[in-house]
């Protein structure tokens, strides 16, 4: 099978943009990041379907070559699948701006207990017994 | 019979759309949504007795020339995650529909609540009855939005930090899958997991172990296998209990469930084994630690999730008969015995005022039920000798022995490290929460900004009959204890039933149930 050198690059270049851009911290972006990575793996499907310039009909330019259609159902059905993606994710990111006037991902509840505790041992010159507890609350979004 | 097997997704799909239709009652909602998910429950066991009797049912949908169309299959062990799966849902749907129109308000509000619980089923469905790997891609897509959806219900802070982690991480995963079955095809020219078995056998090693990795990488994302694992105990406590309930019970199973498969159908003679004993070792015991160092029952809970997940990757590593039923045997009882304690954590919530050990003691004198409730799953859970827990245990451990090798013998080493980890765990629960004196009303105030608290406004005492626990809540979470309890009693037919089930998702096996033709 011959493939399309120029659109698994492509590919290659659409995925290599949306990872930098998902290592991002800001919600928006990593939206953006997930979308470009997405077209690239659509891209890819097409390398999948094998020979390039196939027409899509049957009969249409004679013999029996005709392009196979089953990669193409499969990347429209990602297609949609990406569009609710982006859906949901901006109206998350909205909602996150909404509450909190940003729409930076937080960290996680150990990570900021644990800097909290460093914090904590780093201002303390005398030994003091501090305790690992928690209320159930939610010590990052407070 | 066999244009019965794409019932089940049809019920909650139509189930959800007519639910959708009454957001203002509450009533209707609850009886469509029951009603959906018994109809799935009886379904799943007609199809355990008819496959167990006549063996699997593939069904190619539209009647396309074979190889073409879509095709879904009931064998045994999609037949038994299908029961366990939707009798798990359905308690869980009872359980939240115990809530009084307080709690309602604020952990399920509005009307999309059911609608989006038949949705997850019927992606869970559709991914447990998909016969190639594109719709299997389809029905997680469709259960991960339900459950970004009900993640991040109420839309409150704490949920929406929670969400996010597991959204984007999801969403990784979800390329990931995309990209590896855009490989698959590019190599085989076909997603149907019966062809590929045959197909992708004639491929060199080297791209059948690159197409392997990124199928498992993906898997183990889904299933929170150890170094994909460290989304799952931030994002799943926040969730309200009956949601993280659920998603406990099935989300990881379900890619375990897809490791399953895509280690007997699509790549038998899988050179990855060490590797995944190695993950098995560090899930569990990594995960155990993690859950000793909580004072949160919830986070703790979702730590045990994960440790105990390595005791099913370790089943599956070892790629034999008796590795592969024990582990589905283990599957069948984790579902049931994680979700049954992350609801006796919601009872625990709304009995106690809080969910961290902190707030809570002397629950064994206040409400000796709830003790009971909660003594049972968690020595369940723990390992203790008759129970199903137990059972599993020692099945991985017999299959592990058969299989030899020094790795083999350190990852049983570790998962009786874990069992008897998991039980001081649990013990831990027990003493802080159970035993001791009540702590006074102030302490449980401090979490009343956190989710979920009962505690009253301003210092004040909270009200006692906030503190009652709903005798549905209670009835439904009974229900999925004696399920759990059944499955430890009935143990004898249903291991014998989890090793012809082994036995029918072999290669060949499955081969010659979907392509009876010997279509190639």
């Amino acid at each position: 099978m011959t493939a399309d050198l120029t659109i698994a690059i492509t590919a290659g270049v659409l995925v290599a943009c949306g990872v930098y851009l998902i290592l991002e911290r800001s919600l928006t972006r990593i939206l953006l990041g997930v979308i470009i990575a997405s077209n690239g793996v659509n891209l890819l499907f097409l390398v999948a379907s094998g020979e390039p310039g196939r027409p899509p009909l049957s009969n249409l330019w004679g013999a029996d070559a005709i392009a196979d259609p089953l990669p193409q159902a499969m990347v429209l059905t990602a297609i949609v699948i990406t569009m609710a993606v982006t859906a949901f994710v901006l109206a998350l990111a909205y909602r996150s701006f909404q509450l909190g006037g940003h729409d930076e991902v937080a960290d996680d509840v150990e990570d900021a207990r644990i800097r909290a505790l460093a914090e904590a041992d780093e201002q303390s010159d005398s030994y003091e017994d501090s305790t690992f507890s928690d209320t159930g609350e939610d010590s990052v979004s407070e | 019979m066999v244009n019965l097997v794409p019932v089940p997704v049809m019920l909650t799909f139509f189930g959800a759309a007519i639910a959708l239709l009454f957001p203002r009652r509450p009533r209707v909602q609850r009886a469509i949504s029951v009603g959906a998910l018994l109809g799935v429950a009886v379904l799943a066991a007609v199809f355990i007795v008819f496959t167990d009797r006549e063996g699997p049912l593939a069904l190619w949908i539209g009647d396309w020339p074979v190889p073409l169309g879509i095709v879904l299959v009931a064998d045994r062990l999609s037949a038994l995650m299908l029961l366990v799966a939707s009798i798990v849902a359905l308690s869980v749907l009872v359980f939240s529909t115990g809530q009084d129109s307080d709690e309602v308000r604020r952990e399920t509000p509005v009307s999309i609540f059911h609608p989006t619980f038949l949705l997850l089923m019927a992606g869970i469905s559709n991914a447990f009855l998909a016969g190639d790997l594109f719709n299997m891609f389809v029905g997680f897509e469709i259960f991960l939005f339900a459950s970004y959806v009900l993640l991040t219900l109420g839309g409150t802070k704490e949920r929406i930090r929670a969400g996010t982690t597991y959204v984007i991480v999801s969403l990784l995963s979800s390329t990931l899958f995309l990209t590896s079955l855009a490989a698959i095809y590019a190599a085989t020219g076909t997603v149907n997991m019966a062809q590929l078995s045959l197909r992708l056998a004639e491929l060199s090693p080297p791209v059948q172990l690159l197409l392997q990795s990124m199928l498992l990488t993906t898997f183990a994302i889904k299933a929170a296998v150890f170094p994909l694992s460290s989304w799952l105990p931030d994002s799943y406590p926040t969730a309200p209990a009956p949601v993280t309930a659920v998603f406990a019970g099935l989300l990881t199973k379900v890619g375990i469930y897809a490791i399953i498969r895509t280690q007997t159908v699509l790549f038998p003679d899988s050179p990855l084994t060490g590797l995944l004993m190695v993950a098995a070792l560090l899930t569990m015991v990594l995960g155990i630690l993690g859950a000793l160092a909580q004072v949160e029952i919830k986070r703790m809970l979702s730590f045990t999730l994960v440790s105990h997940l390595g005791y099913m990757v370790f089943g599956i590593s070892l790629a034999s008969h008796d590795g592969l039923s024990a582990t589905i045997y283990y599957t069948a009882h984790h579902i049931t015995i994680q979700a049954a304690l992350f609801l006796v954590t919601g009872l625990i919530e709304r009995r106690g005022g809080t969910t961290s050990l902190d707030g809570l003691g002397g629950l064994l004198k206040t409400s000796p039920l709830l003790a009971l409730l909660f003594f049972v799953p968690a020595m369940n859970l723990g390992g203790i000798p008759p129970l199903s827990g137990f059972l599993g245990k020692v099945g991985l451990l017999e299959a592990g022995a058969a299989h030899g090798g020094w790795l083999a013998w350190v990852v049983m080493a570790g998962g009786i490290l874990t069992s008897l980890l998991t039980l001081m765990a649990m013990a831990k629960v027990w003493n802080r929460a159970f035993w001791g004196t009540a702590p006074a009303p102030a302490t449980a105030q401090g979490s009343s900004s956190g989710h979920g608290s009962t505690s009253g406004h301003d210092g004040q005492p909270p009200v006692d009959d906030q503190r009652r626990m709903p005798p549905l809540m209670v009835f439904a979470t009974s229900v999925l204890i004696a399920f759990s309890l059944a499955l430890t009693v009935l143990a004898g037919p249903l291991y014998a039933y989890a090793e012809r089930a082994a036995d029918s998702i072999r290669g060949a096996n499955y081969v010659t149930a979907v392509l009876p033709e010997g279509v190639r």
